[in-house]
């Protein structure tokens, strides 16, 4: 390489992809990011969907972005803003230029930047980067299209099957400029490409073709060079997004407790994947059905739970209004449920390739009548495992619908995983009812400690029952109007919610645990949080934070973590909603918040700026 | 059929709340009756219901049950059969449950063809809520609703299940108990979605609304009951018959006006093609006797079945066998 090349030694960095829909940004970024963490970085991911996928190319609507966040370790989000941005045209330049640090590389397609581009992403002069006050940034400007091309003249490929290989010029520039052997590309290729050799062949020479020109043209930029991890924890590795671990989590509740598994759903962005991977898992008997709505989504489960599966139904916000219904009908029935909720922005239809935490209050409130169910968060894109797990747990062992609410970032980012030993997870025993009980058993007997009713899985003989919506006496368990047993029936099942924070972890305080100021966050806001404190921490300010997981019931020591601070901000991707729930519980607990609804996750650098005003605020 | 059951092991002790007179006395016999001919267990069998008069038959079985939301017992007696196909599911529903806010599920159960019997007890009313019309009620009826008389047309219930592809549809009066429970045992034999029509009286909001059907008196004149591979012949002398008139169904004397027995169409509930089958069940009086008994059953691969043989297929062709199996099978890598 050459002599004059600055090699940045960086313990991480932040790389944006960015180009129209039809640009292959969310593969070259898939493939850098794999590639990355097998070379033993630690990855997060995000995906940033454009909002129509049929806008007109080159449009500022079109743009579809790829971010990846590399490092040794702690690489908890996938960074706030870009130390290189690929802007593949005019429109992804423009879209993203809040979003580059100072001193930012930008590589472009020189070819895509005349007039005709400029005017296509509403630039009104000839000069981008002028016009958007970019002054600092590095620009690779590269003829990207045309290079593509000539290099692939031999390969009697037409000229929209060349122009599609140019994703992989700009990646093999990316891996020059990120010392990453192009070798370990080619594997990816091969696999991705593999019934099409020719097409294959001309990826792995454009990828070429653009490493070198990196390498033999580029001597004044800045390359880097990305610890990697060097003591990570044994075992095997893979990299993961949040719905496929959620899907995974409930594949290995299914295996764990013996039970089938069976998901009903329709598809809604940003949660049709998690449908996607189960469909694919006919391997382990997983039965899926894509059902004519949301409400049969949802009654379908509530039929294979019924008939003794671990039923589950996927949906996003929109999607869980309509199952509101049913799910009252699955907390009468008292039968096990999962449903996965990947919260998007709203309301109505809003916003929904992008991130909310709004259906908060839905998921605890959204139904008639007291309708208490368990409600748990996913933290992170890989503990949407747990969390899926745990959700399966808590609804099969209590006989209960369980809301499992994760939201679009964590869901299509996406970060390095340790795969789980199941072995040493948690049982999950469901209650079946024994049959040693079966002369004085009723459908509504209950285990007495835990509130559970027992389980009568139809087929077994002797235990034939009727169940449904209607009230039902709590000791004959046939249909009651009594009003005294109404009352009985209600402080029953919001008991049995209430006694499973027996049985769910406590609240664990992290980062400076002496100190004044708590900072509270719930489900997928995690690794913003996390990331600001543990950096106000490394400069020496005293600041702690904890992390919802369990919203309901809340662990059962919320009440003592709280009184501990003098100060408390909830922050959250909402208006308050978990703030409102915290005060509605501990009333005289004061709490101040920050919120945000862009649609966006968090900026670690806002809420740094936000917790250090407070801890100036006498 | 040899069956250890009497229709006793499908009852329970449960008070019926239904008025006394109601039609739905009358169904539930049947299927007491039916369900003891058929020989499945009663803990292999599943009653899965709506909200409705009807939908509260489930309570007076002695089988599995469970009464749901309303309109929504399609898709819930779907995901039953899905995730145990071995159990033998019913759906008992109504015209305002089956027809009106549970379209959707209806019609989407009947074109996968999953294998479950739907009763659907037409009384072309609502009559828990006291007296609304429904998607069945004729136009201008007047109900509670509809002081001024309806201004909808109905739905004919076979024509919505042909639409949408039904491979079984018969249709009964709740007063013909046997050709009920003639009716219930079939669509338990059928292997994908059975749809039963009953027409069934509610003394309460539409007394009589089947009578001009039902009734004795005139019942053979104004009804044809259909018998498979038999000639489509009714009346109190069984000398009417129907005969093809161009595309139309026409409805004869024999021995008048030159039609012989040859002339009569003889019923073949098994046609693949649907068309004559609609034909038959739109037919309405005076012209026309109204059809009963087995109008279509046609084989068909039904849905819970094709779920399990898919997975079968790809069990036999993968090394995914279990989770960790799932977990290695990717873009894995190791630190040692
Ligand atoms: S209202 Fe009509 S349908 Fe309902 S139970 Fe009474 S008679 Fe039967």
């Amino acid at each position: 390489m050459n002599e004059q090349v600055k090699v940045k030694e960086l313990d991480s960095v932040v790389i944006r992809f960015s180009g129209d829909s039809g640009d292959g940004m969310q593969l070259v970024g898939n493939i850098f990011s794999n590639l990355a963490a097998i070379l033993g970085n630690e990855i997060s991911t995000f995906p940033d969907y454009p909002a129509e996928m049929r806008a007109p190319q080159g449009s500022l609507a079109g743009v579809s972005g790829f971010q990846v966040h590399l490092g040794a370790s702690k690489v908890l989000t996938p960074g706030d803003k870009a130390d290189v941005l690929v802007a593949m045209n005019p429109a992804a330049l423009k879209v993203n230029k809040n979003f580059l640090k100072p001193q930012c590389v930008v590589i472009i397609d020189e070819d895509s930047f005349t007039e005709n581009d400029l005017k296509k992403a509403l630039f009104q002069t000839n000069d981008p980067f002028q016009e958007l006050d970019l002054k600092n940034v590095q620009v690779i400007s590269v003829p990207i299209t045309s290079m593509t091309k000539a290099g692939l003249e031999s390969y009697g490929l037409d000229n929209k099957s060349a122009v599609r290989c140019k994703n992989m010029f700009a990646l093999g520039l990316i891996c020059w400029l990120f010392n990453r052997p192009i070798d370990s590309v080619t594997p990816f290729l091969k696999k991705k490409f593999s019934k099409k050799e020719t097409i294959m062949q001309a990826n792995i020479k454009a990828l070429t073709d653009g490493y070198n020109f990196g390498a033999n043209t580029h001597a004044t930029v800045t390359t880097y060079h990305i610890e990697t991890n060097e003591h990570p924890k044994k075992g095997f590795y893979t990299d993961i997004n949040g719905n496929t671990a959620t899907a995974y989590g409930l594949i290995a509740a299914a295996e764990k407790s013996g039970l089938p598994l069976f998901l009903g759903s329709y598809p809604i962005t940003p949660a049709t994947d998690i449908l996607h991977e189960l469909a694919k898992r006919k391997d382990l008997g997983v039965k899926t059905v894509q059902c004519e709505d949301e409400i049969s989504g949802i009654c379908t489960a509530i039929g294979a739970s019924f008939a003794g599966n671990l039923a589950a139904t996927s949906t996003s916000g929109p999607g869980l209004a309509l199952k509101g219904e049913a799910i009252g009908l699955a907390v009468m029935a008292e039968i096990p449920l999962v449903i996965v909720d990947v919260q998007r922005g709203g309301p109505s239809t809003g916003l929904p390739t992008k991130t909310e935490q709004s259906d908060l209050m839905q998921a605890l409130y959204g139904r008639n009548g007291e309708s208490p169910v368990v409600v748990i968060a996913a933290t992170t894109p890989t503990n949407c495992f747990d969390a899926a797990y745990w959700s399966s747990k808590l609804a099969v062992e209590h006989m209960t619908p369980v809301i499992l609410l994760t939201d679009g970032f964590i869901a299509n980012g996406s970060s390095t995983w340790r795969i789980p030993d199941l072995n040493v997870y948690p049982s999950i025993t469901p209650p079946f009812v024994p049959d040693s009980i079966k002369d004085i058993w009723k459908p509504y007997l209950r285990n007495e400690d835990t509130k559970v009713r027992y389980w009568a899985v139809p087929g077994r003989e002797g235990f034939e029952h009727r169940i449904g919506g209607l009230e039902k006496d709590y000791t004959t368990g046939v249909i009651s109007t009594d009003p005294l047993n109404h009352q009985i029936m209600t402080d029953t099942r919001q008991e049995k919610i209430d006694k499973i924070a027996d049985f769910i972890p406590e609240l664990k305080v992290e980062g400076s645990v002496d100190s004044d100021i708590l900072v509270v966050g719930w489900g997928g806001t995690y690794g913003h949080l996390s990331s600001a404190v543990n950096s106000m921490n490394a400069s020496g300010k005293k600041i702690a934070h904890v992390h919802f997981e369990f919203i309901n019931p809340l662990p059962k020591n919320t009440h003592e973590v709280l009184s501990q601070y003098k100060k408390i901000i909830v922050c959250e991707l909402n208006l308050g909603q978990f703030a409102g729930y915290l005060r509605m519980k501990y009333p005289e607990i004061r709490i101040d918040q920050y919120n945000k609804v862009q649609g966006q996750p968090f900026m670690v650098s806002e809420l740094i700026d936000r917790f250090t005003k407070l801890m100036e605020e006498k | 059929m040899n069956s250890q059951y009497t229709a006793k092991d499908f009852k329970n002790e449960q008070q019926i709340k239904w008025c006394p007179g109601c039609g739905d006395f009358a169904v539930l016999n049947c299927l007491h009756k039916a369900m003891s001919e058929i020989g499945v267990a009663p803990a292999d069998t599943a009653v899965i219901s709506g909200i409705g008069c009807s939908s509260r038959l489930p309570y007076y079985m002695g089988t599995y049950g469970f009464h749901t939301i309303h309109g929504r017992g399609s898709a819930i007696a779907t995901g039953v059969k899905v995730a145990n196909p071995a159990l033998s599911v019913w759906q008992i529903t109504g015209d305002g449950d089956c027809l009106a806010i549970g379209g959707n599920h209806f019609i989407h159960a009947v074109r996968r063809n999953i294998d479950i019997n739907i009763v659907l007890l037409n009384n072309k009313i609502y009559g828990l809520t006291k007296g609304q019309y429904s998607p069945t009620t004729e136009r201008g009826y007047v109900t509670k609703s509809s002081p001024y008389g309806t201004i909808e047309d109905p739905f004919n219930p076979a024509e919505l299940a042909f639409g949408a592809r039904a491979n079984f549809f018969a249709r009964t009066i709740d007063v013909d108990l046997p050709s009920t429970t003639e009716c219930m045992i079939a669509a338990a034999a059928h292997k994908g979605t059975a749809v039963i029509e009953v027409l069934q009286n509610c003394v309460i909001f539409t007394d009589g609304i089947h009578k001009y059907y039902s009734d004795k008196e005139n019942r053979a004149d104004r009804t044809i009951y259909l018998r498979q591979g038999e000639k489509m012949i009714f009346g109190k002398e069984s000398n009417k018959g129907l005969v093809l008139q161009g595309l139309d169904l026409k409805a004869v004397t024999i021995g008048e006006d030159g039609y012989t027995i040859d002339d009569i169409l003889t019923h073949d509930a098994t046609l693949h093609d649907p068309t004559l089958h609609c034909k038959l069940a739109a037919m309405e009086g005076p012209e026309l006797p109204l059809a009963l008994g087995i109008i279509r059953n046609v084989e068909g691969i039904n849905y819970d079945q094709a779920v399990v043989d898919q997975i079968h297929r790809v069990q036999a062709n993968t090394q995914i066998k279990t989770f960790a199996d799932l977990m290695m099978s990717g873009n894995v890598w190791e630190v040692k």
